[in-house]
Parts: structure tokens; sequence; C-alpha cells
């Protein structure tokens, strides 16, 4: 409500706090950086209750073939893996909820707190990242960042309408503090790291 | 309803696994006991925290398994304070750019509206909760929406929202687990982060079997989080509208961020067509450098966790959806202008004030009967309703522990205190306070008054019967032993020894 607004904004004017509070520089802190970041990211997924999978340099694919392991649709949104469900631009939302395995490649990675970052570019339906039970995501390592404040340097959060961190799958402890993955979202998270 | 269990919940390896919002310790309450329920509500009368805060120690089974699980959270954050070498110096930036923000929030909140309608988001303000309440529902209401779903938001619960909308005749489905159990028990949050701590897993079975058909008698976790899936997923897929908070609202990119450990924010608003967000004015940040300062500070202070499951970033409407954003005052403004208590506007939501504070461990969030419990609410509410919450204050130990552990350095004890005195100054204080007050006043305010006294109140501590200290009058009394009492006064003891003694130098 337009009368509203003025209200809000000439009540908030009328206020004076005293003192001066200028807008403080926020370092990187950056400088302990390790140059192999593939370690700590690893160590932060596993934390955040996500898996990695072992590599197969001679059929790169195939970890995430051994992956499925229950019946049910997979969708696939790269071009290195094939599913068994398309995504068209006719699909809705909801056509993705019978989905048991989604396979993603995430924009980025971030070490410092395993997570993952997927915006609408590479989920090509906004609900592939947590209607399906299972995701299945692969990661270039060239594309692990060190801690958040590099992650937000990062050019997608001027470029997307929705990104998301994933870190790890679904999770509560809502009842006695007992960890359940899979409240909501996804059952399961497991990152394979192909260029 | 299916007892059969996906083998990822049942932990196949026996490992307990303790990130998210988990408990470090396995902890699992031994006997069923009924409930206590929160404070007892009647109309604007004063809120009787402590008649509630008892009633919750007596359920001894509740206030322990309570008290384990906020210490160990306040632990976990500990822990991850300590993995940070910048921890501190991450806690004064959080200040000093809420503090730059607050002082500039015209600025940046018209900063935000341009950016958002600029990438398609609608843009709306509400000066209060029955406004946001009125906007919403005309917006559901033009789009024929009978069901909404909802992700966890303490502004709604600020604005009455789920009340208006049942009144209205739309269905409204909390997503959060401890939401949904709060929804389903028809109960406020107790927590402003886990919504349900207050309730032992037995409360829960006993919740969904009445709700959603559950085992009664299937008191496991694991099952009942499963039962909530099944029974919440077809409501989701079918919703017409989904609902979020806000976390932090970035003004240079018209971006607001969401957290859930649950993804069930994701799921409101990427699932139906229509996403609605109402969001405080006070969350305003400057620009994505900030952002991350706050994103490293949430969680870890919150349940110690480096971040949540999902950080999710709205910044406008999906291909063919429709995007609202409801900015609230709801008395944030009035706020602003309190010289001692506009820095509760910093305040983030983590609930790491609740987790330490002594007497909010042990006495149960909806004690307080106001929609912010603990440390931080006993300095939010009394801005919403001075008479109401005008006991709040006073259910403190003044022990500091809440400043020490803010993110965003509120000096909560320190307003704690200063409500104490504008509301002695404002003649909101209780008639047996009042008593007490004006007899200690005319005391303490005459050295030879006050001297005179101390030798009859001691010899009265040791020789008065033990009922006409620990009455009702004597709130203090209650839970506490008064240490024994000396045998003479301090100024008795420095006369008979150092005086004599000192004239004993002289001659």
């Amino acid at each position: 409500m337009s009368g509203s607004r003025d209200a809000i904004l000439g009540a908030i004017r009328s206020t004076h706090l005293q003192g001066e509070y200028p807008r403080p520089a926020v370092p990187l802190f950056d400088q302990a950086a390790p140059v192999d970041l593939k370690a700590l990211f690893q160590k932060s997924l596993e934390r955040m209750g996500g898996k990695m999978l072992l590599p197969d340099v001679a059929d790169p694919m195939a970890p995430v073939r051994q992956a499925i392991v229950k019946p049910g649709p997979v969708v696939s949104c790269v071009p290195e893996f094939e599913g068994d469900m398309k995504i068209t631009p006719q699909t809705k939302p909801t056509d993705i909820a019978p989905v048991e395995y989604a396979v993603l490649r995430a924009a980025f990675g971030v070490a410092e707190t395993g997570s993952l970052c997927f915006t609408e570019k590479q989920l090509h339906v906004n609900t592939t990242g947590f209607l399906p039970q299972h995701l299945i995501v692969l990661l270039d390592p060239a594309q692990i960042v060190y801690n958040l404040h590099n992650a937000y340097q990062r050019p997608e959060w001027l470029q997307a309408h929705y990104a998301v961190f994933q870190s790890g799958p679904s999770a509560t402890a809502d009842i006695e503090g007992v960890l359940v993955h899979g409240a909501q979202g996804v059952r399961s998270l497991s990152v394979l790291l192909q260029p | 309803m299916t007892a059969e269990l996906h083998e990822e919940l049942t932990d196949p390896h026996g490992e307990h696994l303790d990130h998210g919002a988990a408990s470090s310790p396995p902890l699992k309450s031994r006997i069923s006991e009924p409930q206590p329920r929160g404070a007892k509500i009647r109309g604007n009368r004063p809120v009787d925290q402590s008649e509630a805060a008892n009633r919750f120690m007596a359920a001894t089974e509740h206030e322990a398994m309570h008290d384990a699980r906020l210490w160990d959270l306040r632990q976990k954050r500990d822990k991850e304070m300590h993995g940070i070498e910048e921890w501190e110096e991450l806690r004064n930036l959080a200040s000093s750019i809420k503090e730059h923000t607050l002082s500039k929030l015209d600025y940046y909140l018209e900063l935000f509206e341009k950016n958002a309608t600029a990438n398609g988001i609608k843009v709306h303000w509400a000066k209060d909760g029955a406004e946001h309440n009125a906007i919403v529902l005309e917006i559901l209401r033009s789009r024929g929406v009978e069901r909404l779903i909802k992700s966890k938001s303490m502004l709604t619960e600020e604005c009455g929202f789920r009340e208006f909308m049942a009144h209205n005749n739309v269905e409204v489905i909390e997503t959060d687990l401890g939401e949904r159990i709060q929804q389903l028990d028809d109960e406020a949050p107790s927590h402003v982060v886990v919504p349900a701590v207050h309730k032992l897993r037995t409360d829960v079975a006993s919740v969904f079997a009445k709700t959603i058909g559950s085992d009664p008698d299937n008191a496991d976790a694991h099952y009942l989080t499963e039962c909530q899936r099944e029974a919440t997923r077809p409501l989701i897929l079918s919703a017409q509208a989904g609902m979020t908070g806000g976390n932090f609202v970035v003004a240079e990119t018209g971006t607001f961020v969401v957290c859930t450990n649950e993804g069930n924010a994701d799921l409101s608003a990427n699932t139906p067509p229509l996403h609605i967000a109402s969001i405080g004015i006070e969350k305003l940040i400057p620009g994505l450098n900030e952002l991350p300062v706050f994103i490293r500070l949430l969680s870890r202070s919150a349940l110690g966790s480096p971040i949540t499951q999902y950080t999710s970033h709205f910044r406008g409407p999906r291909e063919g959806g429709e995007m609202h954003v409801v900015l609230v005052d709801n008395g944030r403004s009035e706020r602003l202008g309190m010289e001692k208590f506009w820095p509760g506007l910093k305040c983030i939501r983590c609930g790491a004030c609740m987790n330490t504070c002594p007497v909010f461990r042990r006495s149960g969030g909806l004690s307080y009967g106001a929609t912010y419990a603990g440390p931080i609410g006993l300095i939010i509410d009394p801005t919403f309703n001075v008479h109401k919450y005008r006991n709040l204050p006073y259910s403190s130990t003044m022990n500091g522990s809440c400043t020490n552990v803010c993110p965003v350095k509120i000096n909560i004890h320190e307003q704690i205190a200063d409500w104490r005195k504008t509301l002695a100054g404002e003649g909101e204080i209780s008639p047996v306070k009042k008593v007490m007050m004006k007899a200690a006043g005319e005391v303490l305010a005459s050295p030879v008054v006050y001297r005179a006294s101390l030798p009859l109140g001691r010899s009265a501590l040791r020789h008065l019967p033990h009922f006409m200290l620990y009455n009702k009058l004597n709130t203090w009394g209650r839970k506490r032993d008064i240490p024994e009492t000396p045998k003479q006064t301090f100024n008795e003891w420095y006369r008979k020894n150092r005086k004599s003694q000192s004239e004993g130098e002289k001659s």
C-alpha cells in the first residue's frame, strides 16, 4: 500500500541514530587457503552428510551408474549422462515429484562448507534440486572456491533469479535432536569430481 | 500409513551423525509424561512467566531433555567458534554492518525496492501485521488460491497469519517439521530455530497419531519424520501458492536469502506458480560482500553447524512464475527511534541467546507467552506491548551469557536492565514489586536508615521462621536458599578491628 510505504519511510527518516556508522570493508579471509581445495571440500561435504563418489578414469560415468541402486525414474540435466526422463520446456515443477534420482552439475563448490551452488541454469526446472529422492552431482574440481567470501565474488549472483547452496542432503533434528536425512528435500546427496 | 522406512533413514552403519541440527550425544527421553503447556494468556493482562516455568520444571523429563538439548547446541556452537580464527572479527563486522544499514535504512529499503522491481518482483509495504495479512489475502484471493504451503517465519507468527487465514478459508500448511508439529498441535513455536524443542518424542507421536494417522505407540524419530514427509508431500504438490520469510535482504542486488535445513523453503517457493515472501524491514544488508559474514555466523551460532543444508537466494520470479515481497514494519520503525533499544533490530534470529540462557533452558519457550522467547524476547516483546510483557525483563539472572554469544553483538543483558528501569519509570511494575521497591527505596535513600536496618535484617534473617522468608511475595526465595548470615556487618567488624587498631597505633 503506497500510503504505508511513505508512512514507513517517513517514520524511519524521523529517527536519527546518534553517532556515525560507516560501512565497513569486509576482507576475504582467504590467506590460509590451501592450494588443493579438493580435500577440504570432501571433508566439509562429509561433515554435512554428503558422500563423495570414487572417480573411474577409464569410464567416468561408471560411478554415477553404480550409485543408482533403486528402481525409479532418473532425470539427467547433464550431457555426460543419459537419464530416462527428459526435461522439456513444457515440464512443470510438480512433474519432478516421481523422480528417484536427479543427475546435476553444480555451478561451483565451496570448500569451507562443502556447499554446491545450483542456479536455474543447472537445474533446468528448479524443483530438480529438491523434489527427487536422491541427487548425484558432478563438480568440476577447478570450480571449487575456498570460502563463502570467495563464493559471493562469483558472477552467478548477478545472473540467476534463483540460486541455492546445497550442503549435504535435506536434514532435520526437530524431534529430540535425532538426525534424519530427507525431511522434505533429498534423502541423499553424492558428488563426483568431474571436469 | 506405512511404517516401511527407506534405509537411509535408519543409518545402516550405526554411525552417529551430528551435522545440521542434530545433537552430538544421543539423547533419548526415558519416560512418557504429559507435556506442560505454555503461559496462560488472559487478554492484555501481564503474562506470568514464572507460573508457566514452574509447571515446565515440574515436568522433570521435559525439563531435563530441553536443558540437555539446548546446552548441547550451545557447546556445538563453541566448537565451531574455535574452528574459525576470525570469529570475533566476523562478529564485529556483523554488528557494524547491521548498525550501518539501520542508520540508512530508508536508503537501503528504496534501493532494494528499485532493484527487486527491476528483476520482476512485486514489492508491497505493510505498516503492521493486519495490513500484511490483508495484502497477502488479496494476492491469494485474486488468484483463487485455496491452499498455501509455507516455510517457517517468525514474522508471520508476529502477524497472527495462520489464524487470520483460517478465518478466511485459506488452508495453510507449514512445511518445516518442527513448525508443522506445532501447527498440528495448535501451539506456537517455542524457539526461533527449533520450534518443537520443548516436546518429547512421545508428545510428537501422540500429536501425529491424532492428526496424520501415525501409529500412536511408535515414537521413533525416523518413523515420525517419514510419516510427516509422506503426509505433507501431496499437499505441497497440490498447493497453488508458496510462502517464505527472509533471513537477509541484499539491497544492491534486490536478492532475499532464506536459510533452512530441510529444503522446505525451496519447495514452498519453487513448486507452486506463486511465491510470496514476508520480510521484516530490519533484514536489509547493503551488498554481496556483506552477505557471507552473516551466512558464516548464522548456523554456527544457532546449531553449531557450518551452514544450513540449504541457503536459497531469490532475485526474481522463475519463468512463468510470480514473486511478491511484503516488507513489514510492525513496530520496527518505532523501535529504531528508541535510544536504548534500537540495537535489538540487529538480531538475525539465530537463537544462540536462548540456547545459552539458564532461565530459558529450564522453563521452555512457551512460558514467555510471546512470539519471541528467551533473552531476545525479553527486550523485543515489551516494544510490542509494554503492559502485557512487563514481567518478562525480570526472567533473567543477568549473567550476560546471551550478550557473549550474540553473533551481532547486541547488548542483551544491558537492555534487560534498561527495560527494568524504563518499565518502573512508566509505572509498568507489578504491585508486589512496587511495595518491595518502595520500601527498599526508602531504606537505600538514607545512609543512616540503611545502616540501622542492617543488623535488624540480619537478625531477622536468622530468627524469622522459614515461611516468612519463603512466601509468595518473595519470588526470589522460591528456588533459592539464602546464604548463612554473618553475625556482624562489615561496618561493625571494621569499627571493632581496624579502628581500635589504628587508635591503638596512635596512642
